[in-house]
């Protein structure tokens, strides 16, 4: 039976304090959301999570990649086909992206689950991710959160089988983005909890137990979307969910992470599930899709996860509101960011397998590491003699290392380092390490971030990051 | 034939160079005249449209090649500018001097210019053209080799605070130097960092300028004045990126190296017979580790060196005499040429207060790209 294999989430480590937002000192254990820094995005964060989701698992078997996103950056182009690349993945993968919705992200898992149940593929990896930005000080501002989630699902030995599903589609204009739209924009509050969101998760959550003749009390925990907190307590009584039922969507601490958040819950239950227990992930948007799991005794052979609980130990505060809407773009500049042509498309396409894949190359002759790809060997001159060695899930050193207080960023110096990955020296940007804890030898390991925005374009790279002490 | 056939065979007759700064108003063709007009002058050249037989000139920033000089001196000649980052201006030289030693032309000019200042850009700005090719700025490339020279060898933020205060001191006593100005330790320590280990005063001044020099066959020369300098050898390397280089142990630059072992070679001479040098100072630690990688002391000895005042005006030996990139100025194309200009009047007995006493041999050194390119001159009295 379909379900899912492994899981992993990314959250990014920057939280930005409401007091922050509201001009007062932040206090320690005070409410805070996630939010994606000025070299994450939708994109960044979609990887990360993946590479947690693979973390020593088979890479070369993933068939299929769905990939589901209100906030991918581009219109017309893919980002499934991204992330198959950024993993190394096989070139014959599938890729599909979802998106439109909030529900994207379960409409992706559910249709991986039917993917493979079908028979039409093997392994599918999910991953949802979502990076909203809601207009500097509107309400909405502390509500929104960022985050990303991933999911390998397949019929092999699954931690947790789909056991169910059931959706509801509804046309109502309650929270929308048109084309270009950079702000979330959403009707009246009132309108948009009583004749939208309650009735519409109220309505698919019941239609499943209907279904499948269980009630909430039959499910550890209920994974339940919400726009804010509230209205999140409203859906639970409307259920009838005991109180110890729901899995805490952490508002005040990550956000409502548009349509990576239930999904995100579903990871974070999973984290503390028992084999044979029941888990409920529902998503709203446009309707609602609500999914039901099954654990099973997988679950206890699956190594540790990074997921939802390792990313809440990471964090680290925005020291002003300022810098926040700096590294989101959102303060006026004197000039509009300029419009050039970019970086060129064929070298781009070209260099993809560095850039994007983080892939060196090793001398057949000497043995040598390189990066990134040249003709002549740097160590022994042999000449075209090399075979692909991927750097992007190994780890390194920092070989040494610079504070740059010029390159343009909103918190100022970057940590510049050389690297050593496996012999190659690689130059890379440190993140996640404030100056005074870099060291020389420092092991470090490997994130695909924003380098810059050059031709308006996200233009994406590997920075090195310390190796967390535990996971 | 080997390295040493061009040894002695170029003369240099004449320099020129134009005040270093913000010139605001002037295009790279009005410095370009003041710089080379200077060197016909000082060279006795009247009728530059007959006395020079071919141009090399150097610039990283321009984009129209050897028109600019061409069209700035209304020269109709074999003209070829070159670019090679900041030892372009000595890249240049080393043409004219290949060319002069092939007895294909007798008189050729050199002129290195750059104009920075009209991107309205203060200081270099942090190109993003590839996603991997700069992930920080130039003072970044050249600090990486701190962190592990300082572990390795002691050395400190204050050691580069002395290098930093001799050259804005040597810059107050050079006519045509940008900035003129003492500094202080205080100041030092108390000035904004750039790239650490790197403040404000570690960084070269990034201005606009020109330099040129007349070059002519040795035993033409002393029909053009009775002290005229000789090359005694000039080299350039370019290599692979230091960065991915395995081998590379951030405590020396292998440019200087390599190009070091060749001019001394070519020239004749040993570091120790070197009696005034223009080092290239872009950062306050290329300097202190050029000393090294010339062999003006031992690898990691730096630092007492300096301690002992060995390469100030009256030191053992003084080095960038007129304040170096750091005061003079660094207008990327021109600065080889400047340290030509420089050294040429000191072993002329032409620099003034700053003059060091009687020296024979003088070298002048740049190094550039990531560091990737050194270019070395090395110069004597004929």
């Amino acid at each position: 039976m379909a379900g899912i294999l492994s899981y992993g989430a990314y959250v990014p480590p920057t939280r930005l304090a409401f007091a922050t937002v509201g001009g007062r000192p932040a206090k320690e254990g005070g409410p805070e959301k996630a939010v994606a820094w000025n070299d994450e995005d939708a994109v960044s964060m979609a990887v990360s999570a993946a590479v947690n989701c693979l973390r020593g698992l088979d890479r070369a078997t993933v068939d299929a990649v769905m990939f589901a996103s209100t906030t991918y950056p581009f219109a017309e182009k893919q980002g499934a086909a991204f992330l198959a690349r950024a993993l190394d993945l096989p070139r014959s993968v599938r890729s599909v992206d979802f998106s439109g919705s909030l529900r994207a992200g379960t409409s992706a898992l559910r249709a991986a689950a039917d993917a493979v149940a079908a028979g039409s593929a093997r392994r599918v990896l999910v991953v949802a991710s979502d990076c909203r930005t809601a207009a500097p000080g509107t309400p909405l501002e502390t509500n929104v959160g960022d985050a990303a989630v991933a999911f390998l699902v397949g019929d092999a030995d699954p931690i947790a089988t789909l056991d169910a599903s059931h959706a509801v589609a509804d046309e109502i204009v309650d929270v929308w983005r048109t084309a270009g739209d950079r702000f979330i924009h959403t009707w009246e509050d009132r309108f948009v909890v009583q004749e939208g969101y309650l009735p519409g998760i109220v309505e698919a959550v019941a239609g499943l137990l209907e279904k499948t003749g269980t009630s909430p009390d039959d499910y550890a925990k209920l994974c339940l979307y919400a726009p804010d907190a509230r209205s999140h307590g409203g859906a639970a009584r409307k259920l009838r969910v005991d109180a110890a039922r729901l899995q805490d969507p952490l508002f005040g601490r990550l956000g409502n992470a548009g349509c990576a958040f239930a999904l995100l819950q579903l990871a974070h239950a999973l984290e503390d599930a028992s084999p044979g227990e029941r888990l409920l992930a529902a998503a709203y948007g446009d309707g609602a899709e609500v999914l039901a799991f099954t654990t099973s005794e997988h679950l206890e052979k699956l190594e540790p996860r990074r997921s939802v609980s390792w990313h809440l130990a990471r964090r680290r505060g925005v020291k002003s509101y300022d810098r926040y809407l700096k590294a989101r773009n959102l303060q006026l500049g004197e000039y509009e960011p300029p419009r050039d042509q970019g970086l060129s498309a064929t070298i781009h396409f070209r260099e993809r397998d560095e850039d994007v894949s983080f892939v060196a190359q090793k001398c057949n002759a000497c043995g040598a590491v390189q990066f990134p790809h040249q003709r002549v060997c740097e160590t022994c001159f042999a000449k075209d003699g090399f075979a692909r060695q991927r750097l992007s899930d190994r780890t390194g050193r920092v070989l040494t290392y610079t504070f740059d207080f010029f390159f343009p960023t909103p918190d100022p110096p970057t940590v510049v380092t050389i690297c050593e990955i496996d012999g190659a020296r690689v130059h890379l940007q440190l993140v996640n390490c404030a100056p005074e804890d870099v060291a020389l030898d420092m092991p470090v390991e490997f994130e695909l971030r924003r380098i810059h925005q050059s031709g308006g374009r996200p233009n994406y790279y590997w920075k090195a990051t310390p190796v967390p002490e535990a996971g | 034939m080997g390295l040493d056939a061009i040894r002695d065979k170029a003369a240099i007759v004449g320099v020129g160079c134009c005040k270093f700064g913000e010139n605001w108003d002037q295009s790279p063709s009005d410095m370009i005249v003041d710089a080379a007009y200077q060197a016909y002058a000082d060279a006795g050249i009247e009728k530059p449209q007959e006395e020079i037989d071919a141009v090399f000139c150097g610039s990283l920033y321009s984009q129209k090649g050897p028109h600019e000089t061409s069209d700035a001196l209304k020269l109709w000649k074999p003209v070829t500018e070159v670019s090679n980052y900041c030892a372009t201006g000595t890249d240049a030289f080393r043409c004219g001097v290949m060319a002069i030693a092939c007895g294909l032309y007798d008189t050729v000019l050199v002129v290195g210019y750059d104009k920075p200042k009209d991107r309205g850009v203060s200081g270099p700005s942090v190109m993003m053209n590839q996603v991997r090719d700069l992930p920080q700025t130039p003072a970044g490339w050249f600090s990486i080799c701190a962190s592990r020279y300082f572990e390795k060898y002691g050395a400190s933020r204050e050691d580069l605070a002395r290098v930093a205060i001799k050259n804005h001191h040597n810059g107050t006593l050079a006519p045509n130097s940008f900035l003129k100005r003492e500094i202080t330790l205080d100041d030092y320590m108390k000035a904004r960092i750039i790239s650490w280990p790197f403040g404000l005063y570690d960084c070269a001044a990034q201005t606009d300028g020109a330099a040129a020099v007349v070059l002519t066959r040795a035993e033409l020369a002393k029909s053009r004045r009775d002290d005229p300098v000789v090359v005694k050898g000039v080299t350039v390397f370019a290599g692979p990126n230091p960065q991915k280089d395995p081998s590379m142990d951030f405590l020396a630059w292998k440019p200087t190296v390599a190009a070091a072992r060749d001019a001394f070679e070519m020239s004749g001479v040993t570091a120790d017979d070197v009696d005034v040098a223009q080092v290239h100072d872009c950062f306050s630690l290329t300097e202190l580790l050029t000393y090294e990688d010339l062999g003006f002391c031992e690898k990691g000895s730096a630092k007492e060196h300096i301690a002992d005042g060995a390469f100030e005006l009256g030191g053992r030996l003084p080095v960038n005499t007129d304040g170096g990139l750091k005061s003079f100025g660094h207008p990327t194309g021109a600065t080889g040429v400047r340290m030509i200009y420089e050294n040429v009047l000191q072993l002329q007995g032409r620099a003034e207060k700053r003059q060091v006493p009687d020296p024979e041999i003088a070298l002048s050194h740049n190094i550039g790209g990531h560091p990737t390119a050194c270019g070395i001159a090395i110069l004597g009295r004929a």
